[in-house]
Parts: structure tokens; C-alpha cells; sequence
């Protein structure tokens, strides 16, 4: 089976989270929960289905991923710029979205 | 520049109110994401890959310097330092919180500005030629009537949930710098023999997965009827238009399989009910609103002739920019300067906030407060005195804004992609950064000419590929990026779709069959006038694709 998470945007700013082994919304998705059987898979479909039910994440999905050496890849283009960012040098001294947050 | 009234200040004002309830109530969870998603998409909040998006409706392209600087201040405050102006001649903005949206909407609002009908099924920004009250083969500046189809559209009762988007573009010149013949109606403002003002109606043009040049429907319209026979062409496509399948439901596909003289016969049977009805303009209302767009008091300013011969000679970076980004303006002492948003390996269309307050700035001391955003991305400046040229330059060379490409192969048109788009299949912005740097040289443009490249990241088109000299388009293809290249398209007066060419090319190969196809054609035009467009028509895909197949796959 390939491996699989759980990601969303959350619901007031729209950023791109992903669930993690805590239950929480992580923006990182290195901090994902990694299901590796379809009993975690269902357990991630149901929590998606919480979690959008309970108005804290929107547009949930199940996307595919692997692990290369540590590293989880999701395997569409698609997810790997969701979870990375543009691939362009978008904003000339913009500092990140934690920078902003702790400034 | 038109100014609301009492009435459109409260329309607004009680839309941001009412959206700023919706937000506090899906925020809360009163209010669940399948009842909130079509509140929000009226009032510009998409969602993308990363975030939010809120699309910023600016009608007709037209901005006061006061109104850049409330973009720049939102860019500052709620976003990341930046804006993305699109080829619907509005500003998108990628990471706002939802729960900042009606405070966005309010500053927009205390500037005239909203985010109505950016999104829905709906009639959109009402676009038109970025050069409108100024260029010097305009008849007539078509943003008056541009503003009339605005306030007659905005949250029309009956044609705010159409089969599909509905986009008007309106151009006043011969040469058509709107692309009305792709949009759903396309409006040609001219005079007849008699010296009385009308249109020529378009219909059915568009692009998305099924690209289509509108048909004309009356040669000449007249004023008085405009609103009275779009309404026709409204009520016409709102009841047959297709509701069964997205794909098909906008008014080309209509047009296409109706066949225009039966769909033309049934507009003018509906317009007979309208004509003399109380949608007749009445010409003391069209007066009313021209003379907001009256323009400037442009003095005779003719000491800039000299002395803009002199700086060319003096500084030929200058007189390159001059020679490829100030378009003739009907005054003589004056010119429209085109503000590149596309530098070199930049990304087409973004304005940082310090940008967007230069342009401002620069807008209000030497062009009369008035700034356009172009459909093909780029800032205009209508009214300059050539004898103000040089500071103007020297000003937008401080702000990395006066890349001497307008209408050249590095002022590309593309569209966010998977960079951002939530519909996207593949990049965008990434292939047109590759290609600029690999033209990016001044001497190779100008040796090259007049050459439109237009990207999508996918079958919607946004980035005007079908109607790009060369159009490319991005695919996923076994899970990799693919871009399709299409060539002959055009979006002027001639309109026409590009053909595919062949198979095609990976990202990294993409740029390679770019230069293989412009070697190709400067090695066939008859001389340095032929444009690519023009040596295309001449000579057909073929030699193009033996350059890029080889003969042995001529025929793919």
C-alpha cells in the first residue's frame, strides 16, 4: 500500500495543514501522521470528516506520499508545492509566515 | 475617472456588512462550507493551494493613484508584500486570512473599490482597451459604456446565477487591444457614415477547452440600444444556455450549437420586446456618465519634443523603452506608457506594495492621477507629456519598472498555475521566467520583433494560451509536468485560435522548442517587418514542426 496523510486548509487564514500523530494541524508536512495501512487510512478519513465537520479545516483529503531517506514526499506535483510552498521566488523580503506571526 | 454616488457608497457598504456577517458566522459555525462557499465566491474569496485568494475587481482596467496605494497598503497589511494583476485587468491577492476579508473589503470600499462578481456565475469585471481615452486611432472611449454595463449588471436580479460566467469587453479603436472577439459579448465602438455612435456586437468568443472567435451578430448598433439588446443577448443565452453540463454551458458553446443566424434571429426577436422600453439610454444619462471620463487638461506641452530627441540620443536604454513602451496618444505633446510587469526572469504581473506606491506616486505627479492594468499584465500610465518622459523612466528604473519589453517575446502572459491555481496541472510561472531569461537579452527582442507568448496551467485558459503567438499550454501527464505548444493565435482585430503543433515537451525541453521555433521563424521571414504572426499565416505549422519533429514526424 503506498503511504498516505491527511491534509486541508485550515478554515480562518486558508493555510495548507496536515494531521499529525497528536490529532493536531501541523503546518509542516514532516510532522504528518504516516498511514501505512488501510485500517490508518480509514482512521484518517474519519478524522478529516471531523475535522471539517467541526468548521476547523476545509477542503480535507487523503493524498499519497513516500518516505525518502526520512523525508515524506507526497508523490503529485500538485501536493509536493502544496506542502513546499511556490516554487518561485515570490515575494522579495517577505520573511515567512512564522516571522509574521511572532513579529 | 467615475466616482460613486450616494447610492452605489451604500450598496457597497452594506455588502461588506452583510459578508463580514457571513464570515463571523462561518467562522463561529453557524454557518457550514457548502451553504458558505458560494457567499464567499460572490464577494471574490476563492480558495487556493496554499490559501485564500481574493480577487480585487478593477473596472475597465482604471485606477486613481489614491486607489494603487489602498492595493499596495492591503498587499502591506493582509498579504505577503504583493499583488498579481491578471489578464481581467484586476489584482488577485494569494495569502489573506478569511477572517481578515471584510476589513480588506472595507478599506476597499472607503476607496471606491470591491470584490464583487470576480467570481460566480455571473457577469464579471467589465474589461476594456487599456489605452481608452487616450490612444490616437481610438473613435471614442469605450469606458463610459463600459461603466453603464457595470451599474446594469452589478447584482442584476436576473442574470446573477447565468449557466456560467459571462465576460463583456469593450474597445473604441480599430485595432483591438481588448480581445473582444474571445470574450462572451465582444463590443466595437465606432461611428456610421452619419457620425453617430454604436457598436459592432460580438458573441460566442471565448477560450477554455473549447476555444471559440465570436461572431459578429449587428455591424452597427446604436448607442441608445446597448443596454436594451445586451439584455436580449442575456435572456436569450439564460433560457437556452446549457445547465446540464458545466463544460458546455457557457453562451459559445450556445452560439455554436444553436448556429448564429437562428441565435441571432431569436436575439433580435427578444430585443423587438425591449427596444423602446425603459432600457433605452437615454443620452442625456450616457452624457452624464462621459463626462467622469472627460479628460485631463492637457496643455500643449511641445518643448518635449526637443528635448525628448535629445535624451535618446543621449542614453539609448532610454530611447529603447520610449521606442517599445509609450504608445501614440491623440495629443501630440503626449504619450501612454506601458509599465512593464514583466522583468526580466520576473513573474508576469506581480507589484510589490513599494512598486504599486511608486506607480502611484509617479501617476500623480506626471499623469494626471490615472493608472490602467492591461489584460496582458502590465501597468499603463494613459497621459504623459513627452516632455516628462525622461523623469517618468528614471522613476521606474528606481523601481526595477522599466524593462523596455511591451509587445515583445519577455512580455509573456501567464497565469498563476500550479504555482498557486487550486485547478492548475502544471507551472506556469516557472516557464515563463526560463524563456525571458533565455530572450532576456535587449538586442535579441528587438531583433525578433513583436512576438506574444501566452501560458496556462491548464484547459481554462487564464493565461490566454489559444490566442498567444505561441501558446503553451501545461498538462499532467503520468504524473509530470507536459506543455503543449500551440502557434498562429491571436487576440487583436484578426483574431484566431493557435494550432497544435505536435507532442508535447517536458519543462525542461520547453524553452529549447521555443528558440528552435523563433530560429525557425527568423530564419524564413521575408525581412525584419515580417512579424512572427504575420510569417506564420504566410507559411503554415509545417516548416515549424520539421524544425521541432523533423521530417520523419512532420505529421504528428
Amino acid at each position: 500500500m503506498v503511504d498516505k496523510v491527511l491534509t486541508a486548509n485550515r478554515l480562518a487564514d486558508g493555510i495548507s495543514v496536515w494531521l499529525n500523530a497528536a490529532g493536531a494541524w501541523t503546518e509542516s508536512l514532516q510532522d504528518a501522521f504516516v498511514a501505512r495501512h488501510a485500517e490508518a487510512v480509514t482512521a484518517l478519513e474519519a478524522a478529516g470528516k471531523q475535522a471539517f465537520a467541526d468548521n476547523k479545516v476545509v477542503d480535507v483529503n487523503v493524498i499519497e506520499i513516500e518516505e525518502v531517506d526520512g523525508v515524506l514526499r507526497p508523490l503529485r506535483l500538485r501536493e509536493r508545492i502544496r506542502a513546499e510552498g511556490p516554487s518561485i521566488d515570490y515575494a522579495a523580503g517577505y520573511k515567512g509566515l512564522h516571522a509574521e506571526q511572532t513579529a | 475617472m467615475y466616482r460613486y454616488d450616494e447610492f452605489d457608497h451604500a450598496f457597497v457598504s452594506a455588502r461588506v456588512a452583510q459578508f463580514r456577517d457571513q464570515v463571523e458566522r462561518r467562522l463561529s459555525g453557524a454557518l457550514a462550507e457548502d451553504a458558505f462557499k458560494p457567499l464567499r465566491l460572490m464577494n471574490g474569496v476563492y480558495l487556493q493551494l496554499h490559501a485564500y485568494m481574493l480577487r480585487v475587481a478593477i473596472p475597465y482596467g482604471t485606477l486613481s493613484s489614491r486607489q494603487m496605494r489602498m492595493l499596495a497598503h492591503i498587499a502591506r497589511k493582509y498579504d505577503r508584500g504583493y499583488g498579481h494583476f491578471t489578464t481581467r485587468q484586476n489584482i488577485q491577492y494569494n495569502w489573506p486570512r478569511l477572517s481578515d476579508t471584510p476589513a480588506i473589503l472595507d478599506e476597499l470600499a472607503s476607496v471606491e473599490m470591491h470584490a464583487l462578481q470576480t467570481s460566480g456565475n455571473c457577469i464579471r469585471n467589465v474589461t476594456a482597451d487599456h489605452f481608452a481615452g487616450a490612444a490616437a486611432d481610438e473613435v471614442a472611449d469605450p469606458r463610459p459604456y463600459a461603466e453603464i454595463l457595470r451599474q446594469w449588471s452589478s447584482v442584476h436580479p436576473e442574470f446573477s446565477f447565468l449557466p456560467r460566467k459571462f465576460k463583456i469587453a469593450v474597445t473604441g479603436a480599430e485595432r483591438d487591444r481588448a480581445a473582444i472577439q474571445v470574450h462572451d459579448i465582444g463590443l466595437h465602438l465606432k461611428k456610421n457614415a452619419a457620425g453617430d455612435l454604436g457598436f459592432a456586437v460580438y458573441v460566442g468568443g471565448g477560450q477554455g477547452r473549447t476555444p471559440l472567435v465570436a461572431k459578429k451578430i449587428r455591424d452597427f448598433l446604436p448607442e441608445e440600444d446597448l443596454l436594451s439588446y445586451t439584455t436580449a443577448i442575456m435572456r436569450v443565452y439564460n433560457l437556452h444556455g446549457r445547465r446540464d453540463n458545466k463544460y458546455k454551458a457557457r453562451i459559445k458553446i450556445l452560439v455554436h450549437e444553436t448556429g448564429i443566424e437562428e441565435l441571432t434571429r431569436q436575439v433580435e426577436a427578444e430585443f423587438v420586446h425591449l427596444k423602446d422600453t425603459e432600457l433605452k439610454l437615454p443620452d442625456a444619462d450616457v452624457q452624464a456618465i462621459a463626462a467622469y471620463f472627460a479628460p485631463p487638461d492637457l496643455t500643449e506641452r511641445p518643448e518635449g519634443w526637443a528635448s525628448l530627441a535629445a535624451w535618446k540620443k543621449a542614453d539609448p536604454e532610454f530611447a529603447r523603452w520610449v521606442q517599445q513602451n509609450v504608445n501614440p496618444h491623440k495629443h501630440p505633446d503626449y504619450g501612454s506608457v506601458t509599465i512593464s510587469l514583466k522583468p526580466i526572469g520576473g513573474i508576469p504581473g506581480d507589484a510589490t506594495d513599494v512598486q504599486m506606491e511608486a506607480v502611484a506616486d509617479i501617476a500623480e505627479e506626471y499623469a494626471f492621477d490615472e493608472i490602467r492594468v492591461s489584460h496582458e499584465q502590465n501597468l499603463v500610465l494613459p497621459h504623459v507629456a513627452l516632455a516628462d518622459l525622461e523623469a517618468v523612466y528614471r522613476a521606474l528604473v528606481a523601481q526595477g519598472l522599466a524593462t523596455a519589453n511591451a509587445g515583445l517575446i519577455t512580455d509573456i502572459i501567464a497565469c498563476p498555475g500550479l504555482d498557486y491555481c487550486a485547478l492548475a496541472n502544471a507551472r506556469s510561472i516557472t516557464v515563463a521566467q526560463d524563456i525571458s531569461n533565455r530572450f532576456g537579452s535587449a538586442e535579441r527582442q528587438a531583433e525578433i520583433g513583436e512576438l506574444k507568448i501566452k501560458i496556462s496551467g491548464c484547459i481554462n485558459a487564464c493565461g490566454h494560451h489559444h490566442v498567444g503567438h505561441i501558446g503553451l499550454l501545461g498538462v499532467e501527464k503520468k504524473g509530470a509536468e507536459l506543455y503543449q505548444i500551440t502557434l498562429g493565435g491571436s487576440a487583436d482585430e484578426n483574431t484566431s485560435i493557435g494550432e497544435i503543433i505536435g507532442r508535447g515537451f517536458e519543462p525542461e525541453k520547453v524553452t529549447d522548442a521555443v528558440e528552435t521555433i523563433v530560429d525557425t521563424y527568423l530564419g524564413l521571414r521575408l525581412s525584419q517587418d515580417e512579424t512572427f504572426l504575420d510569417a506564420y499565416r504566410r507559411v503554415g505549422p509545417q516548416p515549424f514542426k520539421d524544425a521541432l519533429y523533423g521530417n520523419a514526424q512532420a505529421a504528428a
